[in-house]
Parts: C-alpha cells; structure tokens; sequence
C-alpha cells in the first residue's frame, strides 16, 4: 500500500465534505424545480388562449384588407435577431455550452445576428469573442417574472419596427422531464411566420365573426406585444426548468461518484490497517521464537 | 338576468373565474359594459378599473394594467399585462411605486425614460384608487 493509513482518512474527509455541497445543490435544485414545473403549468391557459385570439385577429385583418400594422408585417430579409437563454450560474452538466454550441452553428450560418443575451454564461461567452449585443440581461433570479419579459420584449418589439432586423428567433432549452431538455430554436417574428408551436389550434370555430373594438388593427397593437412577452416569458420559465433539472441530475452524478470514490477509500483504508497489523503480529511471533530457540 | 362566466388571465395566474351578470371594461375609446349574450367581441383595453359582480349584490374591481379582452359562447376572458382584485392591492407598496414613479418624473434627467415612468405612475395611482374602495 503507497499511502499511510493517515492520508487515506484526509482524503476521505475532504471527499465527504464535497459530497455534502453537491447533495446539499442537488437538493436546493430539486426543490426550486417542483416550484418552477408550476410554473410552466401555469402559462399554458394564458398562453392558448392568446394564441387563438391572435390567430383570429390577424384572420380578420387579412379579410379587412386595411393597411395593417408595421409589427404584424411580413417581411422577406434575412437579417437576424436571436435571444439566447442561459443561466447565470454553472454546475449544470452540459446545460449553458449546449445552448451556446447552438449559438455559435446560427452565428456561423448568419454571421450579421445581432444578439439578446440573458444569462452570465452566454454573456461571457460572447464578449470574450468580441460580440456585440443588442441588450443584456444578468442576474434575472431563479423565479422568472413577467415584467423581466416585458422588459425584453420591449426592446425586441421597439428594435423589430424599427426595423433593425426581419425575423425574432428566441433560443433555449424546452422542458420535457426533469433528465431531458432539448434545446430548441423557436421563431416569433414575423409573426406570419412564427413557430407553430406559438400557434395553438384555435378550438373555437374560426369562423365565428368578431366584433373589433375599436378595430382590428388596434386590437392587434395590444395583442402582439403582449404575445411577444408572453413567447419570451415561456421560453424563459422553461429554460429555467431545464436548468434546475440539469442542475440536479449532475449533482446526483457528482454525488454518486464521491460516494464511490468514498467506498473505494474505506477499501484501502482497511487494507493498509490490515497490513499494518499483520506486520506488527509478524514481529512479535518473530520475537518470540527468537526468544525461545 | 342571466349570468355569464368571466375570466382574468395574467401570465402567472388566474386572477378570477367566477360566473357574472356584468362586466364593465376599460376600452382604449373609454369604458363600456358586457352582458350576457353578447355577440363575440374582442377589445383591446387600457390601464384602468374592471368592474364586475351579480346586479344585485356586491360590484367587485379590478385594476387592470392593460390587455385585451374576448368574448364569445357567452364567455368572457381578460388577458391581462398585469391584474389585481381590490382586496389583494398592498396599499403600502402602491403608495411607494406613486412616490417613486413621481421622484423620477420630477428629476428629468436626459437618460429618463419618460412614457414608461407616466406608465408606472398611473398603474400606481389605479392601484390606490381601486384599493380604496374597500
């Protein structure tokens, strides 16, 4: 055995204190996670029922034949603008480089993107690269809130009608269980042509005739913007949930790992133990028939 | 009178679902009222006070922080930026938004971003106005 019982029983010792940081994380994660998954839950009604209403008053402004909007116009240039969301913090297995691998195959594809960056980790990222952001969002907490997405998609909404690029792509991690996200690319403007996920079925009948007040076209002005938030604040309450959960899963693994790493220790522990008493039963056996012959 | 469902929706919950026999709405042309029956509208709304309740019986508000609402199958839904019934208002809090929101009004400093401070202030003053009533 190259180490001495001692150095093995230091080593032990500063394992278990590190596996008592990860179980402690993991534990903080799987918590703050059940709080999050609710939330996901609780944007779906609004969310739907948004949807629907948007696609009948945009239905209905295609009917009018009025000049529409400029936010609900279509428009054919390729000028990008892509929000990327990644957590402030690491410990999260793959979960930031996953998205920012993402970001950087978009980046490659179209290199003139301008970019909203939410999240330390892309931050960081991007500006050792040199890259210039549109806006910069840190330290957004662990409980998204509405008003942070407004803020976002003031700034997506303000930058879109004037015209500062054609199409809005929101990157971020989709939520499927508490070991599985996926990242994901989900596109919000034009509005024409937004994901269709963003587009829910509408389950009432379509044709039904609405009543505009005042207008169709006011009644967009409302709805999109709040649509935006709505997009963004999904993406963000989702991310999040991806985040804690890839948070835990790789706090259970470091856990585990320390744990066997631990056992292993005992092991050899007990083995130098043995060999050190073996050998001193070995002296004295020897000793002893020294004495007696 | 007959009764209808209404709904208001934010992002994180739902604020009311209740079954009604009016609603009164901020509309961006200024208020108007829903009953039973009504043919399906959908009217966008500004900051301002939702009314609702029985005819007769106690009249419940709100204080709506702009949004949008739909009518159809005799059903009302509000989707609302931000929505608080009267009773939940933390006075306390509203007052030191309406404090904060004039400071900043007042200073006028070149980087204030001025429509979003006027926002803020009349949220504050609805939510004050709302509140008091109860």
């Amino acid at each position: 055995m190259a180490q001495s019982g001692r150095e093995i029983k230091r080593r032990i010792a500063s394992i278990e204190s590190t596996q008592q940081i990860t179980k402690a994380m993991e534990m903080i994660a799987a918590a703050k996670l059940r709080r999050t998954q609710e939330a996901v839950l609780a944007t779906r009604p609004y969310f739907e029922r948004l949807g629907t209403s948007l696609s009948h008053a945009l239905a209905a402004a295609e009917r009018s034949g009025e000049d529409i909007p400029e936010i609900v116009k279509t428009r054919t240039g390729q000028r990008h603008c892509l929000v990327v969301l990644t957590a402030d913090r690491g410990l999260a297995g793959g979960y930031n480089s996953a998205v920012i691998r993402h970001a950087e195959e978009f980046l490659k594809e179209y290199p003139d993107t301008q970019m909203v960056i939410v999240g330390r980790k892309a931050r960081d990222h991007f500006r050792r690269r040199n890259q210039t952001f549109l806006a910069e969002y840190v330290n957004l907490g662990d409980d998204p809130n509405p008003r942070q997405a407004q803020d976002i998609g003031q700034v997506i909404y303000d930058f879109y009608v004037h015209d500062l690029f054609d199409r809005v792509t929101i990157l971020y991690t989709k939520f499927i269980n508490t070991v599985t996200h996926r990242v994901e690319f989900r596109q919000v403007l034009p509005i024409a042509e937004r994901d269709p996920e963003l587009a829910p079925q509408g389950r009432t009948s379509p044709q039904a005739l609405y009543l505009y007040e005042p207008s169709v076209n006011e009644v967009l002005e409302v709805v999109v913007p709040l649509f935006i938030d709505a997009a963004i604040f999904q993406s963000l309450v989702e991310a999040k949930a991806s985040e804690l959960g890839a948070r835990m899963t790789a706090m259970r693994n470091a856990s585990d790992n320390a744990g066997e790493l631990i056992k292993e220790l005992n092991l050899s522990f007990n083995r130098a133990r043995q060999a050190v008493i073996t050998k001193e039963i070995a002296e004295i056996v020897g000793g002893a028939d020294a004495l007696e012959s | 009178m007959s009764s209808f469902r209404f709904e208001v929706v934010t992002q994180e919950r739902t604020v009311v679902s209740t079954d009604v026999e009016y609603v009164v709405l901020p509309g961006l042309d200024g208020k108007f009222g829903i009953l039973a029956d009504h043919v399906p509208i959908m009217a966008a709304l500004q900051i301002g006070i939702v009314e609702f309740g029985p005819r007769k019986g106690r009249r419940r508000k709100i204080a709506l922080g702009g949004g949008f609402a739909e009518m159809h199958d005799n059903k009302l839904v509000v989707l609302a930026n931000t929505a608080e019934l009267a009773e939940e208002i933390d006075i306390l809090r509203a007052q030191r938004a309406k404090e904060r929101a004039e400071r900043r009004l007042a200073e006028k400093r070149d980087d204030l971003d001025f429509t979003r401070a006027q926002i803020a202030l009349q949220k504050a003053l609805l939510r004050l106005e709302v509140a008091d009533g109860e």
